[in-house]
Parts: C-alpha cells; structure tokens; sequence
C-alpha cells in the first residue's frame, strides 16, 4: 500500500478537530472522500497519464499538516507588498492553507461578491450549492484533498456583475518545518458575470520541503467571462499538484494560463468541461525549467456541445538537466457538431541533457469538425542565432534573447495589459538567472513599497 | 583613392561538412573602394561572405584573412562586427518575438560595450534610430514589429542597410542585396548605400547581375567561379558579363 494511507492515519486521529474548524459543507463531503480513497493508491508512473510524475512519490515523505490550525505567524503586509505597477488588484492571501484577507482589501468591491474563506458564514450557501460538485474525485488526490482539506477560498461573482479591476491571490509558503498544504478554491461566476484572476505561489524561504495540493474548481453560468492567470515562482524544494476542474454553460468564455517560472516537481491539470453550446476555451501555459526541475501539464477539454471553440498552448524552455512533460487531449462527443478545437505544444531544449516528454492526443466522436494538434520539440534556431551574433550581439545574450521570444504568444494570449508587461519582465528576469523569491516578485514589486 | 588595406584574404579555403566550396580565394580591399563579387550559381559567392562573417556552419581549412591588423578567422562573429564587419544577408532572418527596437537596442550597446563605452540613453538610442531609418525611408511601423517577421522583400532589404546605417562599419557586405527587389525598393536600398560611403570604408557587392552595379558603382569587379577568383578587371567586366553570359569564362577556366 502506498503513501495515501498515513493520510487515512491522520485523518481518522484528527476528524474531530479537522470538523472543529471547517465549515459543514466542507464536512459533508469527508466520509464520502474516505469511502472512495480507501484501499486504492494514488497516481504513480504505472497509471496512464502519469508516466512522467509520480503522485504518489510527492506524497511519500512524511510532511507535516496543520490539522490543529496553529497559527504561523507571517507577517504578510511587510513581505508582500504586492502590487502590479498600472494594475490595482483586489488581494487576499492564503498563508500555508489558510485564507488571510488585508484590512480595506475589499473596499470598493461590488455589493454581492464575495471573496472569502469556504467557512465565512456568507460563503455558505454557495459553498453547499457547488463545493465538490466540479471535481472528480476518480483521482485519489482530489479525494484526499477533500478529506483534509480545511479552509480554501470562494470567488463569487453574481449574476450580471463585471469586475472592473482583477482580483489577486497570492498563494505563500512559510513554516519553520516542511509542510504540507491542502488548498481549495472555489470559483463561480454566475450568468453574465465578469472577472479575472491572478494567483501568485510563493515560498517564504527555499530550505524547507513544500506539498502543495490544490483542487480548484470552476463553474461559469451564461455568458460569463473568466480569466485565471497562476504564475507559480516557488523553490526547488516544492512539489505542487494541482487539479483545476471547470464547467462552461452556454456562450461563457474561459481562459486560463499557468505560468511555471520556477519550481520543483510541478503537475498542473487542467480538466474543462464544455456543456453548453458556443462556449471559448483558452487554455495556456509556459514552463521554464533549470537545473533539476520537473514541469508536467496535463490538459483535458471535453467538448459536449455544438458550435464551441478551444485552444490550447503550451511551452516549454528547459535548460541543463531539467524535465518537462506535456500530455494534451481534446474530446469531441457525438453532442457536439461545429466543434473547432486546437492544441498546441511546442518546446525548446536549451541544453544536450534536457528531455521533453509529449503526448498530444485527439478523440473525435463527431463528422462535423474542425480539429488539429500538433506537438514540436527542438533547440535554438541556429540561423537566427548567427543573424544576432552578426550584429554584434554575444552569444549567451542572442540566446536568452531566443528563448523569451519563445515565449512571446504565450504572454500575448493574456488578457490584460499590465499584467503581459509585467511578464514579460518577469519571464526576462527568469531566463537571466535573476532567480525570484517572493520577497522581491516581480509580481510583488518591491519598488513600490 | 589610399592604400590603407581594410581586408587581406590569402589563399582562403573553405567548405561544409568536408566538402571544399572555396579553393584557394585572394582578394585585397583598401579603403575608399567597392568591390564587386559576380558568377555563376553555386560558384561559393555566398560561402565567401559566410566564412567572412564567421558563419558556424562553415569551417576553413586553409589561409589567412587579415582585417585591419587583426586576424579575422580568431573572431567570434560578434567582435567581427564589433571591429567593422557587416554582412547583408541574402536572406535575412525572421525573428518572431524579438521585436526591432530590443534587436538593434542589444546590438548598438553590446557594441559600445566592447569599446568601453557606457550604454546609450533611451532618449540618445530613439534619436539615432529615427535618424538611421530616414536613409532608407523605413517605415517607424516596423520598429514595434519582430525582427523581418512578415516584412516584405524591400521592407527586409532596407531594413538590412539601415542595420549598416546604425552600426557603422568599415566593411559590408552586400550578399545580393538586389534579390527580391522591385526597381523602387533597388533604388532606395541602393541609394543608402551610397550616403552610406565614405572615403574611409568599403563595400563588397556580391550580385549575379549588373543592374545593382549601375546604382552602386564598382571600382573593381571579380568573377568567382568554382571557389577561385579567376578573372579581376573594372566596371567594363560586368558589363561584358551582362552581355556575354558566364560560358566563356568558365570555358577558359575549364580549359586550362
């Protein structure tokens, strides 16, 4: 048996606290959670879909959890004074796994919304309508996310409203002990409803072990409109899986872009479920890996309704001996003629002992579509590279140059200009080896203060 | 006219993976002087203005090139540039996410950096650009846009002598720069040439076709014909070519 049992260990010492400090919605899904992780193991390379990351290894240490809710002091408004220049943002924060929201941070805010934590007694009818609704508990993962999970954050926006400024989230890391952290978002936009959000993770320091497992789950009414920008700036001692599950009802729009700037051994997700017709899906992602980091995406649109649209594009630069891995699929069923669905992975191997894994995939139940994928995988263009040195640039610099062009369509699928921009400085800095921690973000402008 | 000598090739050979293209190429240039570089297809006009520039993907076997004083076959392709060495590229190379401005941004201060001198003001920097574009009338469009990326023939032809404007060197290179060229787009490129000479630099023209030399008047002219230079004379040469064609040169050549 594998490592999913010293979480059962826990869980059945601790239940009673766990249920002290959550709300009943998030309670009411435990036992069901227990019934469906019991006796099975979570994702290893055996299982299809994870060859290239082991789960169930990121799971194996024994990290600690925080099941007694012990405050770790973190003095978040001196070490985050997080601003994107010519961007206001609504910020609130999630320290370890717990939701932490600054004094005056919702000023301003639209009557209605809400951005608070799954327990806030105003979160709670929304969080007994859709919590664990989205996500598919068939990953042992998300199940035990379930079952430990004990705050996370709900996004409201009601119908009709359109935010006018994004809201920000800044996922942060800080403990004197390595760590593990359950996190959960909640995510509903209702009928005609705008917003766009930006979630930053961070370490606090990069000499303690990090267990990120984030479950985010997404439901898009009518016409809404949503962007979610997670830029990942963490340490090389964090591993991270997180499983982002989305529905679309009819004429909604989604884009979501995930940035790997600087990790550990990272899995992202991405599961959409497109229901109602003339839906737009975006979905994005750039990685860009160093020494021994690990980068896997994972993508899955499931077009069940006629007359929608996806996209999709991930990159991926890897340098010395870094690892990357990109598995794609787009499923078109019988209910969904008109489909047009793209996917994309193109990626650049910047050293001789970098590997690239990719496996983009096509299922198509459907006569009337118009479908393609393509995955490539190769080094600097070498042309372009003598073009450069000939006017005088060196050849370290016309290659850096080489990769953050790479990455340039990525950056411009972002909906937001001050946030490309800001990017797309931050995508420089990255490739100049300037590594960010979190005190100094680029995202977290600390010129700013 | 002096006799400063800007370029001295001796018995230059050359080739790509172990197949020689040039055998054996002499050539001096001195100051003040435009060269011209004609023949046949597939006689190694492009691989001499390759290897010149330091191109990877040759590799010279034999021979010296001596660049005012310097050995030029010891630079990298960047301090080839740095000392004066500018190639127009046949084909010049799309770029796609590396806009201009960053593109010529890098190169001007990678150039002052190489002669100690500190990077230029933002304000300095868009003043040269502005002045430099208006010698080929290049379109300030192109300055936001990636490197050549989905410009036309002309538009990358001028954009490649108004990189010469910019840099400023002592030798270019023009690898038949005519190619692709419409007569207006010839004229506008040819003319910056021209405001571009001065008594102290040179230009070597590398062209199939006389029409480009009726714009940018050559002092010697030079047929390249299985990797040798076999015949030198003055502007009457080109016009002879044009008129003759190539056979009765490679004829004598091929009858020796």
């Amino acid at each position: 048996m594998g490592s999913i049992n010293q979480y059962i260990e826990l869980y059945n010492e601790n239940h009673q606290a766990i249920a002290r400090h959550s709300s009943a919605a998030l309670n009411a899904r435990r036992e069901k959670a227990l019934s469906l992780i019991d006796g099975k193991q979570l994702p290893h390379r055996g299982v299809e879909g994870f060859e290239k990351t082991s789960i169930e290894e990121m799971f194996a240490p024994d990290f600690g959890v925080n099941v007694n809710r012990m405050n770790i002091p973190v003095n978040v408004a001196a070490s985050f004074k997080c601003d994107v220049p010519n961007m206001s943002t609504w910020m609130s924060y999630i320290v370890n796994d717990m939701f932490h929201v600054p004094a005056n941070a919702r000023n301003n805010m639209p009557s209605g919304v809400i951005v608070d934590s799954l327990n806030s007694p105003q979160s709670q009818n929304i969080v007994a309508q859709y919590y664990g609704t989205i996500a598919n508990n068939a990953d042992p993962a998300v199940a035990l996310n379930t079952l430990l999970v004990q705050d996370g954050v709900l996004v409201y926006i009601p119908r009709g409203v359109k935010l006018e400024k994004p809201l920000q989230l800044v996922n942060i890391f800080s403990s004197p002990i390595d760590l593990m952290a359950m996190r959960r978002l909640l995510i509903v936009v209702e009928e005609n409803a705008e917003a766009q959000l930006l979630i930053c993770d961070h370490t606090q320091d990069s000499e303690h072990n990090y267990l990120s497992s984030q479950v985010i789950e997404v439901y898009m009414g009518k016409n809404a409109r949503f962007d979610l920008y997670d830029i990942e700036e963490s340490s090389k001692k964090t591993a991270r899986y997180s499983r982002l599950f989305a529905r679309q009802e009819s004429g909604s729009n989604l884009l979501v872009n995930g940035m790997t700037l600087v990790c550990g051994n990272t899995r992202n997700s991405y599961d959409i479920d497109v229901v109602g017709d003339n839906c737009e899906t975006m979905l994005a992602g750039m990685a860009i890996g160093s020494g021994n980091q690990h980068a896997d995406n994972s993508s899955n649109v499931n077009h069940r309704a006629a007359h929608c649209r996806s996209s999709q594009l991930f990159k991926y630069v890897l340098d010395d001996q870094s690892t990357g891995a990109f598995e794609g699929s787009i499923l078109v069923s019988p209910d969904a003629p008109y489909t047009e669905a793209y996917q994309s992975n193109r990626n650049m191997l910047a050293s001789q002992q970098a590997r690239m894994h990719t496996k983009p995939q096509l299922e198509i139940y459907n006569d009337e579509v118009k479908c393609s994928h393509g995955a490539t995988t190769g080094q600097l263009d070498a042309s372009a590279l003598f073009y450069m040195r000939s006017r005088g640039i060196s050849e370290k610099e016309a290659r850096l140059m080489l990769m953050q062009a790479f990455m340039a369509d990525v950056i411009e699928t972002v909906r937001m200009e001050g946030l490309r921009d800001r990017l797309r400085h931050l995508v420089e800095k990255r490739f100049y080896g300037q590594q960010t921690l979190c005190a100094d973000c680029g995202i977290s402008c600390h010129d700013n203060k | 006219m002096n006799d400063n000598i800007l370029l001295e090739v001796k018995n230059l050979h050359a080739g790509i993976d172990g197949k020689e293209i040039l055998k054996g190429i002499n050539l001096t240039i001195r100051q003040g002087e435009v060269h011209a570089i004609m023949g046949p297809n597939g006689s190694g006009k492009s691989t001499l203005s390759s290897v010149l520039a330091g191109n990877p993907t040759f590799t010279v076997t034999e021979g010296e090139v001596d660049f005012h004083g310097k050995n030029l076959l010891d630079l990298s392709p960047e301090d080839r540039s740095h000392e004066g060495l500018f190639l127009s590229f046949q084909y010049p190379v799309e770029i796609p996410g590396v806009s201009m401005v960053n593109f010529m941004r890098a190169a001007v201060n990678e150039k002052r950096k190489y002669f100690n001198q500190p990077a230029l003001s933002a304000s300095d920097f868009l003043k040269l650009m502005r002045q430099k574009r208006a010698i080929v009338e290049l379109d300030n469009k192109l300055a936001s846009r990636s490197v050549n990326e989905g410009f036309s023939g002309g538009e990358k032809k001028r954009n490649e002598i108004f990189q010469m404007a910019v840099l400023e060197p002592c030798l270019s290179i023009l690898d038949e720069t005519d190619s692709g060229l419409d007569i207006d787009a010839l004229r506008v490129v040819a003319g910056g040439v021209n405001k571009l000479k001065t008594q102290d630099n040179a230009t070597i023209v590398i062209t199939h076709y006389q029409r480009l030399l009726d714009y940018i008047k050559p002092d010697f002219v030079h047929v390249l014909y299985k990797g040798r230079i076999v015949r030198t004379g003055g502007p009457e040469l080109a016009l002879e070519l044009e008129e003759k064609g190539y056979d009765w040169i490679k004829q004598e050549v091929d009858n020796l």
